[in-house]
């Protein structure tokens, strides 16, 4: 989600001389329309571990969601080539979330239709079709929100109502014959363990990243000198591959537990939480201590010369003056490194760190794409709600007030 | 009272301010004059301890500045800079309460003093206090600088090229507020530009620096008329001098008390060139003379302009 409100390009006239106004809702509505041609919206498959035989939307989804979903589609067409008057872009917004809900929910009811004359083992899972018209949907729901300037409230609003909308067709059993749920049916337990172990290796890497990244930035901000070398180190670490580096770690790690019983005790070993905690910290370590000198960096010389002369000590320039006006940068900094410590966790799994990548792994072992996604999909879920979230509260700091 | 004796400042070596002495009196409106790099904020940054002299005393009101912390010393002395210096994420009311809250005045006092020093600057409270740095004007934030300099009612103000960012006009408007507010508190002012204009219009003493040196130091009319070397006269400008020396010369100087003219009067504190403007733009040759009160005191003709 980018942070500049978009500003809308002039219209492209066609030669029939119909403005296309919203490029960008064009195209989407017209990628969904190619996407939903040629290629399958579900695949039945006998079994869970084959790929299944694709059905188009309008065998798989009958008469009346097709029809819901296209004239939805046509309707966004319109809008697109509409001036955009902020009722349109209110039309856009509403029609773009109809359209996922619309689309999410001929998933579930082409799943159960499909289910029911199959054998006990089959399975139904989303295709190509489906996937594109739903990124499609939210990326013009997104869209349409941006071209209407909307503020903190009305999006976090608009998000919520789309996001419950999903949940609430979640548990009202909506989904239950789709492939993905019933992995996820086979792995309840075991998938809140997960989600939760997966949830506390990022806030146990994030947190002690931003404990050591913070002051080591705010010693190169204040040291120049050292900048050189501590961002030598730090840029070859975040070329080393993640999986690299999990395996580095596992020798000198193994070694210190045999040495050290006591730590082996805790739960330090070569292979578990403890290695992929420090590779996920090394890895979080340059954005916070790049964002944290190019934040401290950022705060005008003239400033601070005037806080000085009018008698503040140094904390107190650092905490009344240097810290606010640094913020918006530091938050942005930790939106990246939550974002992509989310994505990296999932590959601690191949060392045995848990969390979402288990689903994964085990999944890619399995050939049962179902289950990659079982892991793929809430880590995706989990990125995009951190990203939310932060982008969220970086527009609420008293420096986003600067003009 | 401000005496800087026998100041050196040395970078890598250089003597950036070299052997320096000086003395402003209180309620002074000291100008330190020269171009670019001659070392005049340096002096100025060692009076309130932004730059530690490394040879000499500098003496506030008889006492070493060295004895009191840099933090105590510079909340009792104001400190206005060219590029302002506001904190982007206050409001104007929060900038200028910066050092009274420092010094924990209560906040009814604080509100009080904001809203005396908008009026003061004729920002009118209401309408400014809110505001962001970015949403004022260029002279609009160059006041509120200032005020927030005067805020915690300082014996002593600093100030580094205050006016020289913003446009001539403007400019104009704010040196004629900096007299009135000298006129009206009394304070000691050290005043940094590389402008003789200004130095003319705004100083009670001039004090011209060259290389680290104070090469005259001297009221405004003194230096035009009394150059002390060829630097001087050259740095003063031999050009245009006798409209110069016009607006350093007062009009109460020249006043025939007691005789009477029509005429727009022109105010006793006006410069002999604003009385040279003032008789060209009415075409006349004689216009009467008011004290500060309006009262018509006398007249000055175009033969006492030249006198
Ligand atoms: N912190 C510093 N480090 C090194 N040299 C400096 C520093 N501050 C000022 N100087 C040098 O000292 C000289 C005088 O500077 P300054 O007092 O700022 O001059 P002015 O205000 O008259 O333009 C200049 O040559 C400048 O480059
Ligand atoms: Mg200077």
């Amino acid at each position: 989600m980018s942070r500049q409100a978009r500003v809308p390009a002039p219209p492209l006239a066609t030669p029939r001389g119909i403005g296309i106004h919203d490029q960008v809702l064009f195209a989407l509505v017209l990628a969904a329309a190619v996407a939903t041609l040629i290629s399958g919206f579900v695949a039945l498959a006998p079994n869970r571990l084959v790929s299944g035989v694709p059905a188009s939307l309008w065998i798989s989804a009958g008469a009346a969601f097709t029809a819901a979903i296209i004239v939805t589609a046509l309707l966004l067409l319109a809008v697109s080539m509409s001036p955009q008057h902020p009722a349109a872009l209110a039309a856009a917004a509403l029609l773009a979330g109809a359209w996922l809900l619309l689309t999410v929910a001929a998933l579930g009811y082409a799943a159960r239709t499909l289910i029911v004359d199959a054998p006990p083992a089959a399975r139904v899972s989303a295709g190509p079709a489906f996937w594109v018209v739903a990124v499609c949907a939210a990326l013009a729901f997104v869209n349409a929100l941006q071209r209407l300037r909307a503020g903190l409230v009305l999006m976090t609003a608009a998000v919520a109502a789309l996001c419950g909308g999903i949940i609430l067709f979640a548990i009202t059993g909506a989904f239950d014959a789709l492939s993905i749920v019933r992995e996820y049916a086979a792995r309840r337990m075991l998938f809140g363990a997960a989600l939760v172990r997966h949830v506390a290796l990022v806030a146990g890497s994030v947190g002690p990243a931003l404990l050591v990244g913070f002051p080591l930035g705010i010693a190169a901000a204040r040291k120049p000198r050292l900048q050189g070398p501590l961002f030598a180190v730090l840029n070859l670490l975040q070329t080393v591959p993640s999986i690299a580096l999990f395996g580095l770690l596992i020798v000198p790690l193994s070694a210190l537990a045999a040495a050290l019983p006591r730590l082996a005790a805790i739960g330090v070993g070569g292979i578990g939480p403890a290695p992929a905690i420090i590779a996920l910290v090394l890895y979080a370590l340059l954005p916070i201590v790049r964002n944290t000198v190019t934040g401290l960096a950022g705060v005008a010389p003239a400033v601070i010369d005037a806080a000085r002369g009018m008698g503040l000590t140094r904390a107190q320039i650092f905490r009344r003056v240097e810290l606010p006006l640094s913020l918006p940068i530091l938050v942005a900094g930790l939106r990246i490194v939550t974002v992509q410590t989310i994505g990296l966790a999932v590959v601690a799994a191949l060392i045995g760190a848990g969390g979402l990548g288990t689903f994964v792994f085990e999944g890619l072992g399995q050939y049962a794409l179902d289950l990659v996604l079982l892991g793929a999909l809430p880590a995706i879920g989990l990125a995009l709600a951190a990203d939310f979230v932060l982008h969220m509260l970086s527009a609420l700091l008293p420096g986003a007030r600067r003009g | 009272m401000i005496e800087l004796d026998r100041v050196t400042k040395r970078y890598d070596g250089r003597s950036v301010v070299d052997d320096l002495s000086l003395t402003i009196r209180s309620g002074e409106l000291c100008v330190l004059l020269g171009s670019s790099g001659c070392g005049k904020s340096t002096t100025l940054r060692m009076i309130n301890r932004l730059v530690t002299a490394d040879a000499g005393t500098i003496r506030v009101d008889g006492k070493d500045i060295i004895a009191f912390a840099p933090e105590v010393l510079r909340r009792r002395i104001g400190y206005a800079i060219q590029s302002t210096g506001l904190f982007p994420h206050w409001t104007v009311a929060d900038n200028i309460a910066t050092v009274p809250r420092l010094l924990d005045w209560p906040g009814p006092r604080i509100a009080a003093r904001v809203k005396e020093l908008l009026e003061l600057f004729r920002l009118d409270p209401a309408a400014y206090r809110g505001k962001y740095p970015h949403q004022l004007s260029g002279g609009e934030q160059q006041r509120v600088g200032v005020a927030r300099a005067l805020a915690a009612d300082p014996e002593l103000l600093l100030m580094d090229e205050p006016f020289a960012a913003v446009d001539p006009i403007t400019r104009d408007a704010l040196q004629s507020e900096l007299l009135r507010i000298h006129r009206a508190t009394g304070k000691t002012i050290v005043f940094v530009t590389h402008d003789i204009e200004e130095a003319l219009r705004l100083a009670t003493l001039i004090a011209v620096m060259d290389q680290g040196h104070i090469v005259q130091s001297a009221t405004p009319l003194d230096l035009l008329e009394h150059p002390a070397s060829d630097f001087v006269r050259d740095f003063v400008g031999r050009q245009g001098l006798g409209l110069k020396l016009l607006s350093v010369r007062r009009v109460a100087e020249r006043v025939r008390r007691g005789e009477s003219a029509p005429g727009e009067s022109l105010p006793q504190e006006a410069s002999l060139r604003d009385a040279l403007s003032a008789m060209t733009a009415q075409r006349t040759d004689r216009l009467p003379v008011a004290d500060p009160a309006g009262r018509p005191i006398g007249i000055i003709t175009l033969a006492d302009l030249v006198r």
